[in-house]
């Protein structure tokens, strides 16, 4: 096995065997957060930039933290608005901080595309964080990472992805990961909240909420955005909610063993009711536990791997 | 002044001419075709010998930028490009800075075209003011003043009422209203074509229904005030088939398509390479299929680039953020020589009918014909010339175009206007 990617864009072109692989090594790095120093030297002397046009604390904080385990240089480089608004290119931006010799730009852009972009003009690996409703990889690595551990295997198991499809690249990017590890996907939700032509991702589209979660494994709440509504997708939060908010009755008639997931913040009342995202099936509080192993099991494999 | 074009292939559309003959053109027009003509003292020769000499193709859709955004194309350059690509004319649209939308800008257009223009240059006026879809501009002035057909293209005019009424003013001036189809509210901001391409690249997409309705809407509107209605960019089977359903009615509706929407699909986004940006946006693989079959056909009646130059800075952005718009003089010909002609999906004669014929028939002007007395715009095409797209070498000031690298055979060989080959 060896990581030959200098970028990680998207799941759509990664294949099985290097989610496996960043799976393994994500696990490996799960010991660190239990020591009483959280720190190991394989970073030392890298540079990652967290690239932040669009606001983020969780995945933010979570790249930080995983840099920082590793011993690597982290540096926090923050830009509200679009490039345009600045009156600073995105790729001025970029070559800017690259002539700072970095090894790792940590990117989240309200603009689909803008990562890949970046990878295609800039020599250090590019980590897509999360670009417009297009793809956040290492969401779906963490949610996969803790989808294995806590049913011992991903192969065969249903899951369904259910709320704002459309605006979501959450759902992309899981879409296409779970596919390739042999698990079937329902997405689900009001038809104005599916994507054009989603069924050709390879999905069960569902419009009935009761019918989506009956036989899940695994349910991945999805959160709903306030300005769906202004955009005429759905008439009301309140309706929203009654029709597809997970409650404490409708999780009555999921499987008995069904996981409860959410890529946050969650919406509380909203998309799931307080009770089941702090209930006893809800795995929300573990996504974001693993979300730093995966991003340490990242930044090893696109530098540290190299180097060693 | 005199010319001798000699062993060409003659192709002659409108004049059902095809074969090889010579072409002696006098002052500015053509003289005589034949072989072995009498020619007068001090004719210059020219040997056309395995070329094809056709009527100047015309380009009846581009943006010239000039006045107000000079730094992405002129009158000078993209006129240039013009004749680099083999086009003898062009239409400019209105959407400038002024906008051309009263004669001191349409006086200054061709003011600028006639100092440093190489081909011809027929400015589109605007339909209304400002392109703001809210009072009609003065057409009746623009139209004295040189204006071939009145649009608002880059904007759909979404007031039914208001377009009524300029399609019924400009009755008397035998121009076209040439319309931007696209519904604003089901377009919505979507910077690609919707589909499973749309969804896997997480962009806003806009549906083919947002061209659609408003072909629709204009079509019923030709009919409802006899006006002629042209489609301008066509790029759905949808809007294709109520063009041809339209036409069989008798209602009078022409269209055009670009040669990037019969080239490319949606696919080509997945780069998210904003050369592959533009409005109406790159369509699915089953529009394309019906765009060819529509042009073969004769349900679409012309080929035009909607040639629209972009700088780097305005481009080399996000996607969703990028300006719209490719370049298409210098590639349209060669493009289309290699990848519908020497497939054998289109002849070369319906080529030529639908880049020089038809655009000169449906807008009045001088051209799309080689016989006697017609202007000497001649193009002349080398079907076997090989050729690479190389931005760096087009004539444009602007550089945006989604065929950089392409490779093919065929391109223009001369460009006569006026009987003067032109040196782009």
């Amino acid at each position: 096995m060896g990581w030959k990617r200098k970028d990680l864009l998207s799941m759509q072109d990664i294949d099985a065997a290097e989610i496996t692989e960043v799976l393994d090594t994500a696990e490996s790095m799960k010991e660190i957060a239990t020591r009483e120093i959280k720190k190991v030297p394989t970073l030392r002397g890298k540079t990652v930039v967290n690239l932040f046009f669009e606001s983020s604390t969780r995945t933010r904080t979570s790249f930080e933290i995983a840099g920082k385990w590793l011993s690597a240089d982290v540096i926090n480089f923050s830009a509200s608005g679009s490039s345009a608004e600045k009156g600073e290119s995105l790729l001025d931006t970029a070559k800017n901080i690259e002539a700072m010799s970095p090894d790792v730009v940590v990117v989240r852009h309200k603009a689909a595309g803008a990562p890949a972009l970046l990878a295609r003009h800039l020599r250090c690996s590019v980590v897509n964080a999360g670009d417009g409703a297009h793809e956040h990889p290492t969401q779906a690595l963490l949610d996969l990472l803790t989808i294995r551990e806590k049913k011992g295997h991903l192969e065969g198991l249903n899951v369904s992805i259910v709320g704002d499809v459309t605006h979501s690249r959450v759902a992309r990017s899981n879409i296409h990961a779970m596919k390739k590890m042999g698990i079937t996907v329902t997405v689900a939700g009001p038809p104005t909240l599916i994507p054009p032509a989603c069924q050709e991702l390879g999905v069960k589209v569902s419009h009935r909420p009761e019918e989506a979660i009956a036989h899940a494994d695994v349910i991945m709440m999805l959160r709903l955005q306030h300005e769906r509504m202004t955009g005429g997708f759905i008439p009301s939060i309140r309706e929203y909610s009654r029709v597809w908010g997970l409650s404490l009755a409708r999780l009555q008639r999921c499987r008995p063993d069904v996981l409860i997931m959410h890529p946050g913040p969650v919406n509380r009342g909203v998309e799931l009711a307080p009770e089941v995202a702090d209930g006893r099936y809800s795995v929300i509080l573990d996504q974001v536990a693993n979300g730093v192993a995966v991003r340490m099991a990242v930044l090893y494999l696109l530098t540290g791997s190299k180097a060693a | 002044m005199s010319l001798l074009i000699v062993n060409g292939r003659v192709l002659d559309p409108a004049n059902g001419v095809d074969g090889v003959q010579d072409v002696l053109v006098i002052d500015g027009r053509i003289a005589k075709l034949g072989k072995a003509l009498e020619t007068p003292a001090g004719t210059e020769t020219v040997d056309a010998g395995g070329k094809v000499l056709c009527p100047g193709l015309i380009d009846m859709h581009v943006h010239l930028r000039e006045p107000g955004h000079e730094y992405k194309e002129t009158v000078a350059s993209g006129t240039r490009a013009a004749a680099a690509g083999g086009f003898t004319a062009v239409c400019c649209m209105a959407n400038t800075f002024p906008v051309n939308d009263n004669r001191a800008v349409t006086d200054y257009i061709l003011a600028r075209a006639r100092v440093e223009g190489v081909v011809r240059v027929y400015p589109i006026g605007a339909v209304t003011r400002n392109l703001e879809g809210t009072q009609l501009a003065e057409m009746a002035e623009q139209a004295e003043a040189g204006c071939v057909a009145f649009s608002d293209d880059g904007k759909c005019v979404m007031n039914a009422g208001l377009y009524r009424r300029a399609m019924e003013y400009a009755l008397p001036f035998g121009t076209p209203i040439i319309s931007h189809a696209e519904d604003g509210h089901l377009a919505h901001g979507g910077a690609m074509n919707e589909g499973i391409v749309s969804t896997e690249l997480g962009l806003d997409g806009q549906p083919g229904a947002s061209e659609e309705v408003m072909v629709a809407r204009d079509i019923v509107l030709a009919e409802l005030t006899g006006a002629h209605l042209h489609i301008a960019h066509i790029s759905t089977a949808g809007a294709v088939r109520m063009v041809r359903e339209a036409k069989a009615r008798g209602v009078r509706v022409t269209a055009e398509v670009t040669p990037h929407h019969l080239l490319l699909t949606d696919e080509a986004v997945r780069s998210y390479d904003p050369n592959t940006k533009m409005a109406p946006p790159l369509r699915a693989k089953r529009d394309v299929e019906a765009l060819i079959e529509a042009l073969a056909d004769g349900t679409i009646d012309c080929i035009a680039t909607d040639h629209a130059p972009q700088a780097l800075s305005d481009k080399e952005d996000e996607f969703a953020e990028a300006a719209n718009g490719v370049v298409g003089l210098e590639t349209a010909v060669p493009l289309l020589l290699d990848r519908l002609v020497r497939p054998g999906i289109l002849d070369l004669a319906t080529l030529v009918t639908r880049l020089s014929v038809a655009p000169a028939r449906l807008l009045n002007l001088p051209g799309g014909s080689l016989a006697p007395g017609a202007h000497a715009d001649i193009t002349v095409l080398d079907l076997e010339q090989p050729w690479t797209v190389n931005p760096a070498r087009f004539r444009s000031r602007s550089r945006n175009t989604p065929f950089a690298g392409f490779e093919g055979h065929g391109a223009p060989w001369m460009t006569i206007v006026g009987g003067a080959p032109v040196t782009p």
